[in-house]
């Protein structure tokens, strides 16, 4: 720990000083802090620790995951540990990947106004407007692709003045997508029913049957694919 | 952002980069990869490890840190239970709500059971949530189970139980099929073959993908799936204790409300702990991938009420967590790296050990590396090897980087580091619970009607696991559980709930003469940054 380089932060209003190397979630629990909320996989995969942000002097508020942010001099920082998001209840098996489905379950996401104001703030840098148009058109494989990489902190929603719950949208394009319009995998069908059909079963129980040293040798001196 | 130290080795890898990517470096023996392992790998450290004095396992070598959790204080003083109010009374209670424990709620649930999910952070906080690489299946024309099962059981030192591995080989087609009608994205060519590659320890090309965010397409859209069902969950709130029935049959659960500290009561037919793995417990100083919940939860409360550990003495140590910038110091750096080329390299640019060894065996190289060779980099708080990621793109091509493991990208992105260009700085970190409780390939444990599923389950994966086999037994045995409770619960009336189990532990304790200042579960870990 670089003693020498602290700074001063204020964590919902109140000032600490912490190192300079540490990210806001490591700030705040070299600040006392023992995380319950706004904290998971503590890196940058689960979007359980937005945050938003405010250097002192400065106009604009930014977003960002608290695991992946160091802290600055003069940074206000406020958690925003959970966002009610709107998720609407479907059956997957029911529904199907046609423009209408948008329509009856987010009907919110044709009031956006364009304001990219969710583009700006994500945390991922996705291009969350760009996938909520993709969505209205029902240009699923396309939402799906561009807003592969959202963890669903729900910071775009935050900053949403139609109430659209962007990351909620986007699962449901995504689930679409991998069920209905990618293609389907015959080889995988294929060996489905194989192995329902047992024809692994009597080579499975065989080589369960065999002696330990039996089995190193046939690991041993298995062929590997190139 | 690298430090001259740091630069002047690249240049020598740098260097030696167009003829390290062409090479194939040899394969170990048998006996040459057992040495490494006796010499190297944390695993076989003998002073860090304790003989458990009581419970089921009394004798058993584990490590310290859980060992001094196994043995420790309830959090619950038996005389304030009430069992008089019921808070929660359901047919199946699952304990943890990662990706074993989602799938089980959604076949118990199709079962026509009700089912309830106590997490102790949200549900999808996991290590599900984190795996990166992959998901193994047998399901290409060259491959069969019986192919992955000789895999899977070398990988795991042959101490794997058959009757596992064949459950988890011969269903995981299925597992892939399942997930991907409920909608999760898989990497796949234009005419619908899954795009598969090599883990470490694999024979044949398995591993299939949805990027480098596999774990995370899963778990979300399981969780998604648990949301559209209407099952319950509760969470935020953790169970500290089991609830047996006077038959000593698993009965429900004490449960805490992580934040308000109430105390709940859930009853249950059948319990099915899916609390996942230890990372947390930072066994022998190690940093970890894992997430934030990773604390051995679920091995406490079983062992406590009886049942069994098997191989809880064997951690997987992930061979290229991120050793720099320290921010990320222990972070995954998926293995997929590694089947799409990248290979590991000294700080003289030689490489010295084939990129796709199974995980333990490449852990105790970089190790052996590091320490006796002398040949790893210096960082400001540890030491490292490279892994030279532009290798990827030298060999399939520019722009598979941003296509195949963006995540990675990202990740060190944040640090201005483009390992497109540059190479990146690994060691072994803390990555998974290979044992845990011992179960049949039903998921039944040694006590009755209590269940296990997920990384807290032993015996799948024998004494190391294989890349890809992890994401694959969470839904094969998850979903096992959930189905196998649903049937069994129809069956069962609870009978009067006791704790007495938790006195009969903790005289066992004073009989011994185990004094504990710890109370366990953990829960969650502590840290403190250096602030005294």
């Amino acid at each position: 720990m670089y003693m020498e380089n602290m700074v001063n932060i204020f964590l919902m209003g109140k000032k600490y000083s912490v190192p300079s190397n540490l990210t806001i979630m490591c700030a705040m629990e070299y600040a006392g802090y023992q995380l319950i909320r706004g904290c998971g996989c503590r890196n940058g995969f689960c979007g359980a620790c937005a945050t938003i942000y405010r250097i002192k002097g400065d106009r604009e508020l930014k977003a960002c995951l608290a695991c992946q942010i160091k802290v600055e001099d003069n940074m206000y920082i406020a958690t925003l540990p959970f966002f009610p998001l709107v998720k609407q209840g479907y059956d997957i098996n029911k529904i199907k990947p046609t423009e209408q489905i948008m329509m009856q379950l987010y009907p919110e996401i044709y009031s956006c106004i364009g304001c990219n104001a969710c583009t700006k703030s994500c945390t991922q840098g996705l291009n969350v407007m760009q996938y909520i148009a993709y969505a209205q058109r029902g240009e699923y494989e396309k939402c799906a692709e561009e807003s592969f990489d959202c963890v669903m902190c729900g910071v775009c929603s935050s900053r949403c003045p139609a109430g659209i719950s962007h990351p909620q949208v986007s699962l449901l394009a995504r689930r679409l997508n991998g069920k209905y319009l990618a293609p389907k995998s015959e080889h995988l069908e294929n060996r489905v029913r194989e192995i329902e059909d047992g024809a692994f079963s009597d080579l499975l129980e065989s080589l369960m049957q065999k002696p330990v040293e039996e089995i190193r040798e046939l690991y041993n001196t298995r062929v590997i694919e190139e | 952002m690298y430090t001259e130290e740091m630069l002047a080795s690249i240049h020598k890898v740098e260097a030696a980069r167009a003829e390290n990517a062409v090479m194939e470096p040899d394969r170990m023996s048998a006996e040459e990869k057992r040495t490494l392992l006796v010499t190297y790998h944390p695993d076989y450290k003998k002073d860090k490890f304790v003989s458990l004095q009581i419970g089921p396992n009394s004798g058993d070598m584990v490590p310290t840190e859980l060992a001094a959790l196994l043995q420790a204080n309830s959090r619950i003083s038996v005389m304030d239970i009430d069992f008089g109010k019921i808070d929660y009374d359901v047919d199946i209670l699952i304990i943890g709500g990662g990706g074993a424990g989602t799938s089980a709620a959604i076949e118990a649930q199709k079962a026509g059971a009700k089912v309830l999910i106590v997490t102790k952070l949200r549900m999808g906080d996991a290590n599900t949530m984190m795996a990166e690489g992959g998901i193994q299946a047998a399901d290409k024309p060259n491959d069969s189970p019986a192919q992955h099962y000789l895999d899977a059981m070398g990988g795991g030192h042959y101490a794997n139980k058959p009757e596992l591995v064949r459950k988890l080989v011969t269903e995981a087609p299925d597992a892939i099929k399942w997930l991907n009608e409920l909608g999760v994205e898989f990497d796949k060519a234009p005419d619908g073959t899954m795009i598969t590659t090599h883990g470490g320890g694999t024979s044949r090309k398995r591993m299939h993908a949805a990027k480098d965010f596999s774990g995370a397409e899963i778990m979300r859209t399981l969780r998604d799936e648990v949301l559209n069902r209407d099952i319950q969950v509760v969470d935020f709130t953790s169970a500290i204790e089991l609830i047996l029935d006077e038959q000593g049959r698993a009965a429900g659960a004490v449960l805490i409300n992580m934040e308000t500290k109430e105390i709940l009561i859930a009853r249950a037919k059948t319990v099915i702990i899916a609390t996942g793995g230890a990372g947390r417990l930072h066994y022998q100083g190690f940093p970890t991938s894992n997430h934030y919940g990773a604390t051995a939860d679920g091995l406490i409360l079983g062992y406590r009420a009886g049942a069994r550990l098997l191989y809880a003495e064997t951690l997987q140590y992930h061979p290229t967590g991120a050793a720099y910038p320290e921010q990320i110091f222990g972070a995954l750096v998926t293995e997929k790296v590694r089947s799409l080329g990248a290979k590991l390299i000294n700080t003289n640019g030689t490489v010295f050990v084939h990129p796709l060894e199974t995980r333990d065996v490449a852990a105790a190289a970089i190790i052996r590396e590091c320490t006796i060779r002398k040949k790893g980099i210096h960082t400001s708080d540890g030491i490292g090897v490279w892994l030279d990621t532009p290798m990827i793109e030298l060999i399939n091509g520019e722009g598979t980087i941003e296509q195949r493991i963006p995540a990675m990208l990202r990740m060190f992105e944040k640090y201005d580091i483009d390992i497109r260009k540059e190479p990146i700085l690994v060691y072994p970190t803390l990555h998974y619970q290979n044992g845990g409780l011992q179960i049949n390939d039903k998921c039944e444990t040694n006590i009755e009607n209590l269940y296990v599923a997920g990384e807290a389950a032993g015996g799948i994966h024998g004494k190391n696991r294989l890349m890809g086999n992890s994401l694959l037994d969470i839904i094969v045995f998850g979903r096992a559980a959930g189905k196998n409770t649903a049937a069994k619960c129809r069956d069962i009336t609870v009978g009067k709930l006791t704790i007495s189990h938790v006195t009969e532990f903790a005289e066992e304790m004073e009989t011994a003469g185990i004094r504990s200042e710890i109370e366990s579960p953990k829960l969650l870990p502590t840290y403190t940054h250096g602030h005294e």
